[in-house]
């Protein structure tokens, strides 16, 4: 139902990098998992509104005051690879 | 020593606020016993001795086990995923905040199944809990070791998460209370994300007093959360003996007819009914048609929620990151990021992302996302209805009692049925409570272990809940414990 080049098109979006074994195993398993997803397919859901959230809340305001964010130091902190008071990453274009 | 560990949590508070027992000697008992944890409920546990800040308040002192998806300023915060080994975050969730405002002391950081993904806790990136019922056996999940060390006498209580039961299932695994507040009853600030719609905090605990008392100390809403609301005139403790002039319905599709429903869980479920009859209450079927279709929606929803947060683990900002490899056609940012998601992340993670992405790809959006939200509509509907014939919904809260370790590991969908009893509720935004109902053989033979019934009520009605599973707790008299009975 959804075959390797699925998968691989998928794990690409997903970020995800994948071994030859993983690509094969996870073809199967999520063929398996649609399989009974689909089991939907027999309700009649015309008409129906789709739920996003249960909580029925709309545009929760606040006042809009500043304050203090955190130390730029305590969010660095953390993070595999720092530098200049920044987040370093690999190059964007190589 | 031993007699401080079987005691509730609410019977301990009344016997510090007595002066018979100190806090201090409370704590250790319980950091001592956490020390011997041979279930691997614990990540991190806080030294005996160690008992800081103010015993006062409402909890006076009490030690509580956190599990580990909660942020907790300065201690290690892992969600049981390898991509956060050694994080500490900047920070504490709400939850925890509040707990220990109101006296409370973090105990430690219990072992989950990876980002609360998974029914056996066997998805932890630091390996498997073992049920005290039988260590051959899993203690259920994701608050797999909540449930583990409140049942095995490590903690007097935790908290959990449940997102499709995380909470429900292994406290029915385990033999103890476990609770699912309403969604927005309690902040999700600093509870790490799995399905933003879904997941909501609540207790694991010994009996239903003890969550009623985490709960009060938790609820409210929360400036750092928009979702959270709190729960209207707060939380009674309960107090209720019968259930006279109250009706409960029992929904066939997830009793009788529910798939994989074993044997001796029937049994102590039907047993059960039985007793909530003679406690005055009208005892009737009903139905929830759409209620079979709730894990359909629920492993197209989670999943789709779930590849959007896990979208932040790309070794930029903490956690893992893998260096870059040369020759994959991508830039070194974007080899990056995949191979550090690659090293991070396990089986059941990555399995969901792919099934999250997948669902919320270009040309199959509506065919899974779209659908899933409508049937969760209908499930929400079916519940609504069900609410204007009675007062209360009883299930079983797991089709079966705990499993053996591998029993399911290698079949995700088998896993996933697990959560069959427990999926529809949050889909629907419901509180739900599961008690320990009695103890049953699984099928095919094996030791006795616990079973525990589901109890449901309408949005924000906790404390008539709370009631409600009061009085039934008190008419089914649970008194086994692991290891040997009371």
């Amino acid at each position: 139902m959804i075959d390797r080049d699925q998968v691989l098109h998928v794990a690409r979006l997903a970020r995800l990098e994948l071994t030859e074994d993983e690509l094969e195993r996870m073809a199967g398993e999520l063929s398996g998992i649609l399989e009974h997803v689909e089991r939907m397919n027999e309700l009649d859901l015309d008409g129906v509104e789709p739920t996003s959230h249960v909580v029925a809340l709309e545009n929760v305001l606040r006042p809009d005051n500043p304050r203090p964010s955190w130390r730029r130091e305590q969010v660095l902190e953390p993070a595999p690879d720092p530098e200049e008071g920044a987040f370093r990453v690999p190059s964007p274009q190589a | 020593m031993s007699d401080i560990l079987e005691l509730t949590a609410g019977q301990a508070l009344e016997r510090i606020a007595s002066g018979e027992l100190s806090s201090a000697e409370y704590f250790d008992a319980y950091a001592e016993a956490a020390a011997g944890d041979e279930l691997g409920a614990y990540l991190w546990r806080a030294d005996a001795g160690s008992a800081n800040g103010t015993a006062d308040g409402p909890l006076r002192g009490a030690p509580i086990a956190v599990k580990d998806i909660f942020c907790t300023e300065g201690i290690a915060t892992t969600a049981g995923s390898r991509i956060l080994e050694g994080y500490r975050p900047p920070y504490t969730a709400t939850a925890v905040r509040r707990l220990t405002e109101a006296g409370g002391r973090v105990l430690g950081k219990t072992n989950m199944d990876e980002f609360a993904m998974g029914s056996s806790n066997e998805n932890s990136g630091y390996g498997p809990v073992r049920n005290p019922w039988d260590p051959e056996r899993v203690p259920g999940g994701s608050s797999g070791g909540s449930a583990a060390a409140v049942a095995g006498r490590l903690a007097p209580w935790a908290i959990g998460t449940d997102t499709g039961g995380s909470i429900r299932q292994p406290a029915s695994l385990c033999g103890v209370v476990g609770f699912k507040p309403t969604y927005g009853a309690i902040s999700r600030y600093g509870m790490i994300a799995f399905a933003s719609s879904l997941d909501q905090c609540g207790p694991l605990t010994r009996d239903v007093t003890d969550a009623a008392i985490l709960l009060r100390a938790m609820e409210g809403r929360d400036p750092c959360d928009s979702t959270s609301v709190g729960i209207d005139g707060g939380v009674e403790l309960p107090s209720r003996t019968d259930l006279k002039g109250l009706r409960v319905g029992v929904p066939r599709e997830l009793s009788a007819d529910a798939e994989g429903l074993e044997k001796g869980v029937t049994e102590v479920f039907e047993r059960t009914l039985g007793l909530i009859a003679d406690l005055g209450a009208e005892v009737d079927d009903c139905e929830l048609p759409h209620s079979a279709h709730g894990l359909s929606a629920y492993y197209v929803l989670a999943p789709a929620e779930a590849s959007a947060n896990l979208a932040r683990y790309d070794g930029v900002r903490y956690g893992l990151r893998a260096g870059s490899e040369d020759g994959t056609g991508e830039t070194a940012l974007v080899s990056m990021y995949e191979r550090t998601r690659a090293a991070g992340f396990g089986a059941e993670v990555k399995r969901r992302i792919m099934l999250g992405t997948y669902a919320l790809s270009s040309g199959y959006y509506e065919a899974y996302y779209g659908r899933a939200q409508r049937v969760r509509t209908k499930i929400a509907e079916d519940f609504a209805a069900a609410f204007e014939s009675f007062d209360y919904l009883v299930t079983p809260t797991s089709p079966t009692v705990a499993f053996k370790l591998g029993a399911r590991a290698e079949n995700p969908l088998a896993m996933y049925m697990s959560d069959y009893c427990t999926v529809p509720m949050p889909l629907a935004g419901l509180p739900a409570i599961s008690i320990p109902a009695g103890l049953a053989e699984p099928d095919g033979g094996g030791p006795e272990l616990p079973v525990g019934l589901q109890i449901t009520s309408p949005a924000f009605t906790e404390s008539g809940l709370l009631d409600a599973a009061h009085a039934i707790e008190g008419a089914i008299g649970f008194g086994a414990r692991p290891g040997g009975s009371s």
